[in-house]
């Protein structure tokens, strides 16, 4: 069924993502750079001049101009069988759309609306190189160029003018933004990771990709200790030493498997003599906690743990969802404006 | 039309500074930040109309205009208006320009809207001696830095607050980090310290040569206030008032300064010398 030449170009977007297809078939329908070669290879140009591929962890996207239904059906086709997924289950987890509402969709996409992690900035970055490999393929035509252009200034404007992307949602993160609240800049703040857990790395990593230069990893197993400290570019301490030392650090980060507290209210007030007026965050993301609570009572010293941690990361989520009505009103106005510029230049 | 007077300006001026404060609290209710630029605008325009202001009193009673209740809380109001235009974008405190607009229109409103804080001033309040002149000026400005200073620290304990209470997000994220208020408010203290033992050094050397001069009430509360700012900066530095119980300290000694104002002022010469001028800018 082809659109009558008044309806305009038969844009569309064709797919998959996390909210219709479980990971182990995402995984399936994944296209790495070589399978968008060989997608492209086999359908050639006939009748489809524009296509992009849209290929992230939770979404596999296609989106271009057809000549008709069937150049459609025939992409679909290509797709299922380079994938090795039947037509039939693909029409099961598919996500189909065409004109307006294909656009909508793209710039939901790239506001990171569409995103399992609501208002993440990576997807912003993913759409760009979906786009720019289009481009380099030649396949990038007059509408898609527009319809590409347009959707990021689009997605900007969401994240510029609706709370999407405010607060931090990941623990990690909200970990950093927390230690920014009290030592604002954080290049010369001295971070002393405990443990080697797999959450304490990923917020060393988080504040390492905020300038934090002075990183230390302390753990029970030295050979842990200096493999993480060498992946980081941080420096090691010896367990048994840390507690000497707690005072020549601003964040204590604890994520050891230790099974009782191993950092002692009293080895903390012995540290803040060393630095009264300069305030101590210690941020507890081990279970059970590395902290004793009696901590939190000093003076200039804060203590977080992983429920205050997950609590601010809930609210900053909820705070995003409340704004999700009010984003995609905004993507549905871009989108119906770009649709009717569209339809002006290319739809006769 | 009635004549533009003096206190025309200042009110025009308190306008501005309230225009401020509705600019931040509107701010802060949407949870949105304000300009920055613009609340800068707006306090420099508040600054001009009340520097103006002050300056028409000033020729009036040719003199710097500390002659009563209303002209030492304008004069306050002014200084704390001259150091956030001056040091304030340097701080980049998101909140600090509210809160200098906070103050000053606190201030400005309090003088204006008491009738009889301006009903009558002291004449010749400093003999025609530029130098007690300057001293009490220096005096009232570093009033202005410790009202600055009692802002920082409160911003500080509102951040320590919620900090405590695991509060970040609503109206918090417009505060500045910690460590930044403290070291912003420890150079305040300096500041205001020095200027007023400047002030006071000045005052004392007309103390020494006409000990009688100088009302005993008055020199009890301004060396007291100087101490006690003088302590809390000495306990600063060796670290002995710290966090939340040093940005307490701030804002009750800026309390206390700002109470002070009352026996350093009546303890002067007797109000009723002379009526306030209605000083006529054309």
């Amino acid at each position: 069924m082809s659109p009558a030449p008044s309806a305009g170009p038969l844009l569309f977007h064709l797919g998959a993502s996390h909210h219709t297809a479980p990971l182990a078939v995402r995984e399936k329908l994944a296209l790495p750079p070589a399978r968008v070669a060989e997608l492209r290879a086999r359908l050639g140009a006939a009748g489809l001049p524009e296509l992009a591929v849209l290929n992230t962890c939770n979404r596999v996207e296609l989106y271009g101009v057809a000549s008709g239904e069937a150049a459609l059906f025939s992409l679909e086709g290509a797709f299922c069988e380079l994938t090795g997924i039947s037509r039939d289950d693909f029409a099961a987890i598919r996500a189909h759309a065409t004109g307006p509402a294909a656009i909508r969709h793209l710039v939901a996409v790239a506001a990171g609306l569409e995103s399992q992690l609501l208002g993440e900035n990576e997807i912003f970055g993913q759409v760009k190189d979906a786009y720019a490999e289009a481009q380099s393929a030649g396949h990038a035509g007059p509408v898609l160029n527009r319809v590409f252009q347009k959707a990021f200034q689009a997605a900007k404007h969401i994240r510029t003018h609706t709370r999407l992307t405010e607060g931090q949602v990941s623990v990690a993160n909200v970990a950093v933004e927390l230690a920014a609240t009290i030592f604002g800049d954080l290049a010369s703040a001295r971070v002393l990771l405990l443990g080697a857990g797999d959450i304490g790395e990923k917020t060393a990593k988080a504040f390492r990709s905020r300038g934090a230069a002075a990183l230390t990893v302390s753990n029970r197993t030295p050979e842990r200790a200096f493999a993480l400290a060498q992946a980081l570019d941080a420096t090691a301490l010896p367990f048994e030493h840390f507690t000497r030392h707690l005072g020549d650090y601003d964040i204590v980060v604890g994520s050891t498997a230790a099974p009782e507290a191993v950092v002692r209210a009293a080895d903390v007030a012995t540290a803040r003599e060393k630095r009264r007026a300069e305030p101590l965050l210690f941020l507890d993301l081990a279970l059970p906690r590395d902290v004793e609570p009696a901590v939190a009572r000093l003076d200039n010293v804060y203590l977080y743990n992983l429920d205050d941690l997950a609590k601010i990361a809930a609210q900053n989520l909820a705070a995003r969802e409340a704004e999700v009505a009010r984003a995609r009103a905004l993507a549905a106005e871009k989108a119906d404006a770009l649709w009717r510029q569209i339809l002006a230049r290319h739809g006769a | 039309m009635p004549p533009i007077t003096d206190r025309t300006w200042l009110w025009l001026a308190a306008a501005c500074y309230l225009a401020g404060v509705l600019l931040g609290t509107l701010s802060l209710l949407r949870e949105r930040k304000h300009s920055r630029a613009l609340m800068y605008f707006i306090l420099a325009a508040g600054y001009a109309f009340q520097t103006f202001g002050l300056y028409l009193r000033g020729m009036a009673v040719k003199g710097c205009p500390l002659g009563n209740t209303f002209e030492l809380l304008q004069f306050t109001a002014w200084s704390a208006a001259t150091l956030y235009l001056v040091v304030g974008p340097a701080f980049r405190l998101s909140l600090l320009g509210y809160g200098t607009a906070l103050l000053s229109a606190g201030l400005s409103f309090a003088a204006l809207l008491v009738p009889a804080w301006d009903a009558a001033r002291r004449v010749h309040v400093f003999g025609g001696n530029a130098w007690i002149e300057f001293h009490a000026a220096l005096a009232l400005f570093s009033y202005g830095v410790f009202g600055l200073l009692a802002l920082v620290a409160l911003m500080y304990w509102i951040r320590d607050y919620g900090l405590r209470r695991k509060h970040v997000g609503g109206a918090y994220v417009f505060l500045p980090s910690i460590r930044d208020l403290d070291h912003i408010g420890l150079r305040l203290l300096g500041a205001g310290v020095a200027l007023l033992a400047a002030s006071l050094a000045v005052g004392s050397v007309w103390w020494l040569r006409e000990p009688g001069s100088v009302n005993l009430l008055k020199l009890l509360a301004t060396v007291g206030v100087f101490v006690a700012y003088a302590l809390a900066l000495a306990l600063r530095l060796r670290q002995r008032l710290v966090g939340r119980r040093w940005a307490l300290a701030c804002v009750l000694l800026f309390l206390a300064a700002l109470l002070s104002i009352v026996p350093v002022d009546s303890s002067r010469q007797p109000l009723d010398s002379a009526p306030a001028p209605e000083a006529a800018s054309r």
